[in-house]
């Protein structure tokens, strides 16, 4: 995957960019996509993908006056447009999926296949979603992996956590990336998505890791009740991170779409 | 120099194995361990040594707000002015203050600090905090990279509510108000003066500088771990161009026990001490700092939570590890009164924040350690900054006339005759 630049009207977006075949854009979790993520080297095999950064997120610019979901949702129409894209397969993990499922909702003609990867956006009172703003890096991976084990190693990926310079560089990206997700995240990652979900009209693959300890699975069913036809895809094994988990199950998934 | 008397009103019955069964002080503590039957003595006694303070001399009697803290059982600071305003007569009322992000709207705090001013004659001392990411974002869930954005627009709100005599509209980002004409408004004229407590961002301090508000670094890690900090706000005073380096620009809040000799000082107050230390400092590091409530430009300063526990935590520090490294000031009056010198000079701050009741205290340990305070060591303290006795840019003004609550006439027998 390259790391490319594209203008748009609030900020300069950097997006990846790899593989060939249909348009696919995919749109990140809270924790932010880098060039080497599995999944995309997956999808990429049988899609061009791109992967717009979330403003803040990597090495990209803040846009300060994206404060709100709708902001978000427009921005992200904004991405799409700049990129001449039309009727792109909008896939989105988690914070991404919830982004792409109002882009549907709020421009349903424009989307015709959505595949939504544990996506944020939804609360059920009965099940609440832990608070990923007060996690430290050190629960991370129980959080988020079936395989915590695996998944610290994947996180930390050979980096010195002890360091105290990447103690500090950790605290900016946090604050620039996290600070940008509580936006639409803090303090409960929920903006009325509910009520708009009726507007989909997408054919929908909804992917789920059935260790999901982070949005616990039942929320895949009030995703399924709100898109009318849409389609359930369990992952065995997998936690909230099934993107970096099984990322081969996860492009089958999505690769039904087409 | 302006001392003033604070109590942050910590909850005194935390267990002792509280830090083994308890992730955190703050936020999700265990609502169990508050006894509310036993918390009407606890408020009553924390009132009284407040009032108590305000009979000896102190410049003010000073209450913050928390939420959700084992610390701080103040959410409403402004429930407890009111009720200091009525029994003390001299000392500003120093509310420090109201997290003005959180008030909605905010003209909620230009109307209720109006009435404190009005009620107390003229002594009210207000501040403006951003709040602690614990009370402002955990527990109040304002987003956190948005907090300072909404601070600043109620801040602008409140003194323009402050300020302005006839009805205006107000087309705010998070406020949008059609008439905001304030009613009551403040005595103190054009608005009372305003400390902003603050932990280390540079933006902090520039809004400080131009508006002419008094910097308050409200730490519990002592004066000489803030020397670095309040370096750092003077040079910044000084790039910024600010006419004058007033003292009283800057506050610092300070651990103080005070006995007739060291030794008693270890003997009466230690055990308070690392109640405090131990217990209501136990915050869980996932609360201390939202990831967005701090700049960039103030991480890269290097500027952390106080909150982030130092490594190895609070607990292996003993009396003499907090005596020694400046996290309390204690000892007798003598040694008390050279250490809070070092502390004037060498930080350069006018307004002290005197945190004379620490953790668990009792209400006849607190007095004595007061007492002494009042008698054997402010008064030593009086003339650090002879140049700048005049500056009263940052204290309050009350009115030279004002009435005694309690005041009214005896029962009339018969219908008053009107007045000619």
């Amino acid at each position: 995957m390259e790391l490319r630049t594209v203008q748009t009207h609030h900020v300069p977006v950097r997006y990846l960019a790899g593989g060939s075949g249909p348009a696919l854009v995919y749109l990140h979790g809270a924790g932010g996509v880098t060039a080497d993520d599995p999944l995309l080297a997956e999808l990429a095999k049988t899609h061009t993908v791109y992967a717009p950064l979330v403003p803040g997120y990597g090495d990209s610019e803040e846009a300060p006056e994206i404060r709100d979901m709708l902001d978000f949702t427009l921005h992200a129409w904004d991405v799409v447009a700049a990129l001449s894209l039309k009727d792109p397969l909008l896939v989105g993990h988690s914070m991404g999926g919830m982004i792409a499922a109002e882009m549907a909702a709020i421009a349903p003609n424009d989307v015709s296949r959505l595949a939504l990867i544990a996506p944020a956006g939804l609360w059920d009172d009965d099940h609440p979603i832990a608070d990923l703003f007060a996690t430290l890096p050190y629960e991370m991976p129980q959080l988020l992996f079936h395989d915590p084990e695996a998944g610290a190693a994947m996180l930390t990926a050979g980096r010195n956590v002890t360091d105290p310079g990447f103690l500090q560089a950790y605290l900016v990206t946090n604050a620039r990336q996290l600070g940008m997700a509580g936006r639409i995240l803090f303090p409960i990652p929920e903006r009325g998505l509910q009520q708009r979900l009726y507007r989909i009209k997408a054919r929908t693959v909804i992917v789920w890791g059935d260790s999901d300890r982070l949005i616990p699975p039942v929320y895949a069913h009030g995703f399924k009740k709100g898109i009318a036809g849409s389609e359930l895809v369990s992952i065995p094994e997998a936690g909230h991170m099934v993107v970096m988990e099984k990322p081969v199950l996860v492009a089958e998934a999505v690769g039904r779409l087409g | 120099m302006k001392f003033t008397w604070f109590n942050l009103m910590p909850w005194p019955y935390l267990p002792d194995d509280f830090r083994k069964t308890n992730r955190s002080v703050w936020v999700d503590i265990d609502q169990r361990l508050f006894d509310p039957a036993r918390s009407h003595e606890v408020y009553n006694t924390y009132m009284d040594l407040l009032e108590y303070a305000g009979t000896l001399g102190f410049d003010g009697i000073g209450v913050n707000e928390h939420h959700q803290n084992g610390y701080g059982i103040m959410p409403s600071p402004n429930l407890i002015a009111a009720g200091l305003a009525r029994r003390t007569s001299d000392a500003a009322i120093v509310v420090l203050g109201n997290s003005i992000a959180l008030y909605n709207p905010p003209v909620r705090v230009a109307e209720e600090f109006a009435m404190l001013d009005c009620i107390s004659g003229g002594r009210l001392v207000a501040g403006f905090p951003v709040g602690t990411s614990m009370d402002t974002n955990y527990c109040y869930g304002q987003i956190p990279s948005l907090t300072r954005e909404k601070y600043q627009e109620a801040h602008d709100l409140i003194i323009k509510a402050w300020t302005t005599r006839d009805p205006f509209a107000f087309n705010g980002r998070y406020n949008k108000l059609r008439h905001v004409n304030i009613w009551p408004r403040p005595i103190q004229q054009p608005h009372p003066p305003i400390h902003i407590p603050g932990g280390g961002s540079v933006e902090t301090y520039d809004f400080c500088i131009d508006n002419t508000y008094s910097y308050s670094y409200l730490s519990f890690s002592g004066y000489i771990r803030a020397q670095a900090l309040m370096n750092g706000y003077w040079k910044r005073v000084e790039e910024r161009g600010a006419p004058d380096k007033s003292p009283y620009r800057a506050g610092f809040a300070q651990t103080i026990c005070v006995a007739e000799t060291d030794e008693e000082a270890e003997r009466l107050y230690s055990e308070h001490v690392s109640y405090f230390y131990n217990r209501c400092l136990h915050v869980y590091p996932g609360f201390a700092d939202a990831p967005g409530y701090r700049t960039i430009k103030t991480i890269q300063t290097g500027a952390l939570s106080q909150y982030a526990p130092p490594v190895g935590g609070y607990t292996q520090l003993t009396w003499k590890d907090l005596v020694d490294g400046g996290h309390v000031i204690a000892g007798s009056p003598e040694t008390v009164r050279q250490r809070i010198e070092e502390m004037i000079k060498g930080l350069h701050v006018g307004n002290i924040f005197c945190l004379m009741h620490v953790g668990n205290m009792p209400a006849d340990k607190c007095m004595y350690s007061t007492r002494l305070f009042a008698e054997k060591v402010m008064p030593k303290l009086r003339d650090i900054f002879p140049e700048y006795a005049e500056d009263d840019r940052f204290w309050c003004k009350p009115l030279a006339k004002r009435v005694t609550a309690g005041s009214l006439p005896a029962a009339p027998a018969r219908a008053p005759i009107p007045a000619e």
